[in-house]
């Protein structure tokens, strides 16, 4: 397992308007391998470019991204991706759909059959392995994702608003399944966010971004993920600091919301 | 207009008796009948399977009815047949006038008909036969057996005044008198067609055995169609195999786009039909020129619809394949083809539309065998029947073929607008 480095990136591109937008300036993040990551921020502020970057779908104008050694130049298999949704394939079956990996590899079934099986299990999705993606629910069209992405065994996952489009009471047990993972598999997570108290405790450390440019704001290092692991999330809800911090990072993004806010306005006027 | 009155009458009565007497004992209690508001709920209009099936049998009573069929019980009231009379007033030079009649046996065309044996009767002028067909005409040479030096005028038909040009109804008919003096007796039409309009049903029917059987223009009926049904399917193959393939390349190279796309853009609105003329210059009448038809008609359908069904993809799936550690290869082969399916799916339902409503209309401008040509050929000989049925083959055919896409469809894409 590598650790993961953001050295100094920038993102600056060109409009058609002849103008230039800096989505992210001389971020830096460096990541130990196996620690969980959230990134926050008001829209705009550019958490899923950097994602991008990372994952290698974008390339950055200045920086580097580093896994381990290896400066990364493009998407590969040791970063995996989990993404709110409609990234599942609608024409494999479950468990084609989480053997995906695998198969592009060009392994055999038999070679990585019990693994899958094994994955299928621990999201909870056994007995739908040969459904079709379209016959299941929001939440477990999401723990195929999730599994999908293990299944290839990579070292950093990262999950842009994964569980964004579910329900509250299936996003919180999915929260818990999130943290599940990340103890027993000892993989290093970045998890981008809008929900305050999703970053709270799905990070041991939580980086709050501003926007324009893009930059990190404030970092945190934060117990609540740790108490997770081994409490349930609603007892972790009501622990130690938890309702304070959210508190103070509630209104640090309120202020750069008015912040924008004011902006636009005064622009307008 | 009275068919259409009809038409319209009968569409309000079914709607009032199914809606107002047989839906009330029948009523259904799924989910959608609890619905108050359907006026505007698309989801809710389903199609009355009962109004579908009493509009076909409409089309077929009313076709029966207006054609004298035998298969329908009530008629519109057909043309005269039988025995008629009418007299004339003749008129000779030195102003004398006598009456006589003139019999008429009105009998159905292609009949043997024997004309009535009549008496010539008194005075100059004598009574006349005719024979005349079911709505045909046919002028009385009143004068040939009249006893006059010289040509009589008719003055009046049935006793009422007629001048050269002018119209007398009379019994079963109505009489008009020709510039030249002659009177020329029409029978009544009735409101039935004539079977070289509209033949009746058993007729239509009675030609499709016959044509199954014995064949037309030197091919029996499966041949025509199989010819029809060989060109649709060879040119929509060479369109598809072209056509995806360049549909894929223009959804994934910059350079394809820019190259293709005035191509594709210019040649799309190109109705197939207004092509024939040249490929049939460049190609001629036969087979190759009509598969290279099919072929041009197909192309440009199945390479949009494979070009959209690469910019459909989502991009969630293509970012999620290669961070899977696919390669370009596998990501065309396991993403970019599955998820295109549904738009090739579609694409080619219509490309196979449009061919075989281009193959009919070649067909029509010329060859020698297939369903157009069969009913190009039935029309100069006026065999209304072969148009007819061969209309309706052609259109049976044609639903047919939607019909097997739809199946294949749902079994080969069954994830279809589910993504």
């Amino acid at each position: 397992m590598r650790d993961l480095t953001i050295d100094n990136v920038s993102m600056r591109f060109d409009l058609p308007n002849g103008t230039s937008v800096q989505a992210l300036k001389n971020v830096s993040i460096d990541l130990k391998a196996g620690e969980l990551l959230s990134v926050l921020g008001p829209s705009g502020c550019g958490k899923t470019t950097l994602l991008n970057i990372v994952a290698g779908f974008l390339a950055p104008t200045e920086g580097q991204v580093r896994l381990g050694d290896t400066p990364v130049t493009g998407p590969g298999p040791e970063r995996g991706m989990v993404f709110q949704q409609g990234a599942l394939f609608e024409w494999m079956s479950v468990r084609d759909n989480v053997a995906f990996g695998p198969r592009m590899k060009g392994r055999r079934e038999r070679d990585w059959a019990r693994d899958v099986d094994h994955l299928l299990d621990v999201v909870g999705l056994r007995d739908f392995k040969e459904k079709a993606i379209y016959e299941l629910s929001g939440g477990m069209q999401q723990r195929v994702a999730l599994a999908r992405c293990l299944a290839n065994e990579p070292d950093v996952i990262l999950m842009d608003e994964p569980l964004g489009a579910l329900d509250a009471l299936t996003r919180e047990k999915m929260q818990g399944l999130v943290l599940k993972l990340w103890n027993e598999t000892g993989r290093t997570i970045i998890l981008i966010t809008h929900s305050v108290e999703e970053a709270l405790l799905l990070g041991e450390r939580l980086i709050v971004m501003a926007p324009r440019p893009g930059r990190i704001h404030r970092e945190y290092r934060l117990p609540f993920a740790e108490r997770g692991v081994s409490a349930d999330l609603r007892s972790v809800k009501k622990s130690e600091g938890y309702a304070e911090t959210r508190e103070e990072i509630l209104s640090m993004i309120w202020d750069m919301e008015e912040e924008i806010m004011g902006r636009v306005e005064a622009g307008a006027g | 207009m009275l068919i259409l009155l009809i038409y319209v009458a009968i569409f309000v009565a079914a709607f009032l008796v199914v809606r107002m007497g047989i839906r009330r004992l029948t009523e259904r209690h799924d989910f959608t009948s609890l619905k108050t508001v359907t006026f505007g709920d698309e989801s809710a209009v389903r199609a009355d399977r009962l109004a579908s099936v009493i509009s076909v049998v409409t089309i077929f009573v009313l076709w029966g009815a207006f054609t004298g069929s035998k298969l329908v019980p009530v008629h519109a009231p057909g043309p005269f047949i039988g025995d008629t009379e009418f007299s004339y007033t003749a008129e000779r030079a030195d102003g004398e006038r006598d009456d006589a009649t003139v019999a008429v046996r009105v009998h159905r065309v292609g009949e043997d008909v024997i004309p009535r044996e009549i008496a010539l009767g008194e005075g100059f002028a004598k009574n006349d036969v005719l024979t005349v067909g079911a709505w045909r005409s046919d002028l009385v040479r009143v004068d040939r057996n009249d006893e006059a030096d010289e040509r009589v005028k008719v003055v009046a038909i049935d006793g009422q005044p007629i001048a050269p040009g002018q119209k007398v109804k009379v019994a079963n008919g109505s009489v008009t008198l020709s510039e030249r003096g002659t009177p020329n007796f029409t029978p009544d039409k009735g409101w039935q067609m004539e079977p070289i309009w509209l033949p009746s049903p058993e007729a239509v029917v009675g030609r499709l055995f016959e044509i199954a059987g014995h064949g037309y223009q030197n091919s029996t009926l499966l041949q025509h169609l199989g010819w029809s049904m060989f060109r649709v399917i060879a040119g929509f193959f060479f369109g598809a195999m072209i056509g995806i393939p360049l549909g894929y390349a223009m959804g994934l190279s910059d350079w394809f786009r820019g190259w293709f796309d005035p191509i594709v853009e210019f040649m799309r609105p190109v109705p197939p039909l207004a092509l024939i003329p040249l490929v049939i210059i460049w190609a001629g009448i036969g087979e190759v020129g009509k598969i290279i038809l099919l072929f041009l008609a197909a192309l440009w359908i199945m390479t949009i619809a494979a070009r959209s069904g690469v910019s459909g993809v989502n991009l969630s799936k293509v970012h999620a394949a290669y961070s899977l550690g696919a390669s370009k290869w596998q990501v065309l082969r396991h993403v970019i083809i599955p998820n295109s399916l549904p738009d090739i799916f579609t694409g080619a339902r219509v490309a196979m539309g449009v061919c075989w409503g281009t193959v009919v209309a070649a067909e029509l401008v010329a060859a020698e065998k297939g369903a157009g040509m069969m009913i190009m050929v039935a029309s100069k000989f006026q065999l209304t029947d072969i148009v007819i049925m061969g209309i309706i083959l052609i259109g049976v055919i044609g639903y047919g073929i939607d019909i097997l896409m739809r199946v294949a469809e749902r079994w080969l894409v069954p994830w279809k607008g589910r993504g």
